[in-house]
């Protein structure tokens, strides 16, 4: 299938996370290794097989609708990369065309 | 080496519990060996030896006062530096999460507390649990205590180590596709991988979720019963939990018992590829088990030769979904916040700057993976692969009570020889894989170490889900047959031996 630079920085893009010219170059050929190897699966999955999300059989799992104390929001947000006003600080979230 | 390293877990407790010896002096012995060779060895990123002494002198404490205290209290423990415990950084092994401070307890940390276990630290670990050696990490290689320019295995290799270099009695680990049982194996100590959902994902940082399973790790099968038994039962907080009594592991253990018993070796898990020492030391172990009246047989799980391609179709894909967490917002690092940059952009720099090679190879494995036009081919095929790898399961089950197998096709290999081929990287999880897709539960067990290099091997058992406990009868078993021939346990021959000089603060 031979996946190029191009496709897997793009499929970074996609995942959010930036690639270097350097690791696009390295992944995709590694990928392509690795992509042909477990295609493999293609061989046994036939239709009539049906397919297992979950190893251990469970049926929905619920609680009782009830109000629990939550973490403590100082204790929340000292792990935060920034803080303003007791809350998240994030940049902004809209592009510049908006 | 202060025997108080060496002894067992078990022993440990019963002169704790006998007031022979305090816990403070027990976790003071930990801390000094961890002083004496973690320099070399690597295996823990953080450890905090106020906390543990402040830990260890508090069950001291509610001993002298006659308090009721768990089996294990003041036993030392390393954790492995997935599940969150507060008061102490926890990385996953990689630098996005660098210095976080985890605002809430996991499950079976809350449980080890409870029990009085003293935690020593953290241990080191492949990032976000991705890889077979912990080169991965985004900290540090740790390196095996039988030789030093060994892999340790992984991902769990930082607790297998700590056990091997007698830096701590018990151990956590979390097990995916092998991360327990091949450190395990080629650290020379016992792991397992209890039935998926018999222990709490709860608070500990997810991989896969569909696989991930935390366990014991220890250096005899006793001790891994007495750690199985204070971790697992049931979480209301993990919506994957079993909710089914927890099988007796201990009186398994303590049964040690294999007359009648029928185990049968997996075919398809052996021949070409595998090591012809590890194959020697598994099939002696077959003999020895046969000796104690055990029915060998042997089974074919043909679909168990794609296990390893459906495997790395399923959990790339849950890890590319359970890494996106790691946004820059709420926790961890942030890379790029300069007041023009987007937050989308802010995510695409922190990400490509905070994840190692391997987890972006993943992240990008398992988004092609479930990319619309290829979900089917590739994600779809994987599921019904793990079908066909559990209808084997119970169909081999159906002849026998446990199977067998080496635990990993090699001995350890040496640090950095896989670095550059992920794919020989990923086979060392051949034989572990399986029971990860079928949820089942599995144990490895030292059996020796390999004629051709004299490095560890493990001797695979699986068995099926919520039968956990024929895992520590077999294991038990071979365990105490194997000392008897050998005249000891295999770690004292690191204990006392010329490979282990550097454990007893000796130059290499």
């Amino acid at each position: 299938m031979a996946l190029t630079a191009a496709e897997v920085a793009r499929l970074g893009e996609l995942a959010r996370v930036r690639l270097t010219e350097s690791e696009t170059e390295l992944l995709a050929p590694q990928l392509d290794v690795i992509l042909a190897a477990v295609a493999r699966v293609t061989e046994v999955a036939t239709p009539d097989v049906p397919p297992t999300s979950h190893a251990i059989p469970l049926t929905n799992v619920f609680r009782d609708d009830v109000v629990r104390p939550s973490l403590p929001r100082e204790d929340v947000l000292a792990g935060a990369p920034a803080v303003e006003d007791g809350r998240f600080r994030v940049p902004r979230i809209l592009g510049e065309e908006a | 080496m202060s025997e108080l390293l060496t002894a067992s877990a078990a022993e440990l407790s019963d002169r704790l519990a006998a007031k022979e010896l305090s816990a403070r002096e027990l976790t003071t012995a930990c801390l000094e060996q961890i002083e004496r060779v973690d320099g070399q060895v690597k295996a823990f990123l953080h450890v905090d030896g106020d906390r543990a002494l402040a830990a260890a002198s508090s069950v001291d404490e509610q001993r002298a006062a006659g308090a009721p205290l768990g089996r294990l209290a003041g036993v030392p423990l390393a954790m492995k530096d997935i599940f969150t415990m507060t008061g102490a950084p926890t990385t996953c092994g990689s630098r996005i999460l660098e210095g976080w401070i985890p605002p809430y307890n996991s499950t079976i940390t809350e449980k080890v507390l409870a029990a009085g276990i003293v935690v020593l630290g953290k241990t080191n670990m492949d990032e976000f649990a991705m890889g077979s050696s912990t080169e991965n990490s985004g900290y540090q290689t740790t390196h095996n205590p039988w030789d030093l320019t060994k892999i340790p295995g992984g991902s769990g290799g930082g607790s297998a180590a700590a056990l091997a270099a007698f830096e701590a009695p018990l151990a956590l680990g979390t097990d995916t596709g092998g991360s327990i049982r091949q450190p395990a194996s080629v650290t020379g100590t016992v792991g397992v991988k209890p039935t998926y959902g018999a222990t709490s994902r709860y608070g500990v940082v997810a991989m896969a979720s569909s696989l991930d399973t935390p366990g014991p790790c220890a250096r005899t099968v006793l001790d891994a019963a007495l750690l199985h038994e204070v971790i697992a039962g049931w979480d209301p907080r993990d919506s994957t939990s079993i909710n089914a009594p927890v099988p007796d592991v201990v009186a398994a253990a303590r049964q040690a018992d294999v007359k009648g018993l029928r185990i049968a070796v997996v075919r398809e898990l052996g021949g070409e590829g595998y090591q012809p020492g590890v194959e020697q030391r598994f099939n002696e172990a077959l003999e020895v088990l046969a000796g104690l009246g055990a029915v060998i047989t042997e089974v074919s799980c043909p679909s168990f030769d794609y296990a390893l391609s459906a495997y790395y179709l399923i959990m790339p894909s849950e890890v590319s979904s359970n890494l996106a967490r790691f946004d820059a917002m709420r926790y961890g690092l942030r890379v790029g916040d300069d007041g023009v940059n987007s937050t989308e952009e802010v995510m695409n720099l922190t990400r490509g700057a905070g994840f190692g090679a391997e987890a972006k190879r993943r992240i990008i494995i398992g988004t092609y993976a479930l990319s619309s036009g290829y979900y089917d081919a590739y994600y779809g095929s994987a599921q019904k692969v793990r079908t066909l790898i559990s209808r084997d399961f119970d169909a081999a089950f159906a002849h026998a009570d446990v199977l067998v197998s080496p635990t990993t096709p090699t001995t350890a290999f040496t640090i950095g020889e896989r670095v550059d081929d992920p794919l020989a990287m990923y086979k060392a999880d051949l034989c572990t894989i399986p029971s990860n897709l079928a949820g089942n539960c599995a144990m490895s067990v030292p059996v020796g170490l390999s004629p051709d290099d004299g490095l560890p091997v493990g001797l695979q058992i699986m068995a099926p889900a919520l039968a956990d406990d024929r895992l520590y009868r077999v294991g038990a078993a071979l365990e105490n047959a194997l000392a008897q021939r050998w005249g000891a346990p295999l770690l004292d021959t690191l204990a006392t031996g010329p490979a282990g000089a550097h454990l007893r603060g000796g130059v290499r």
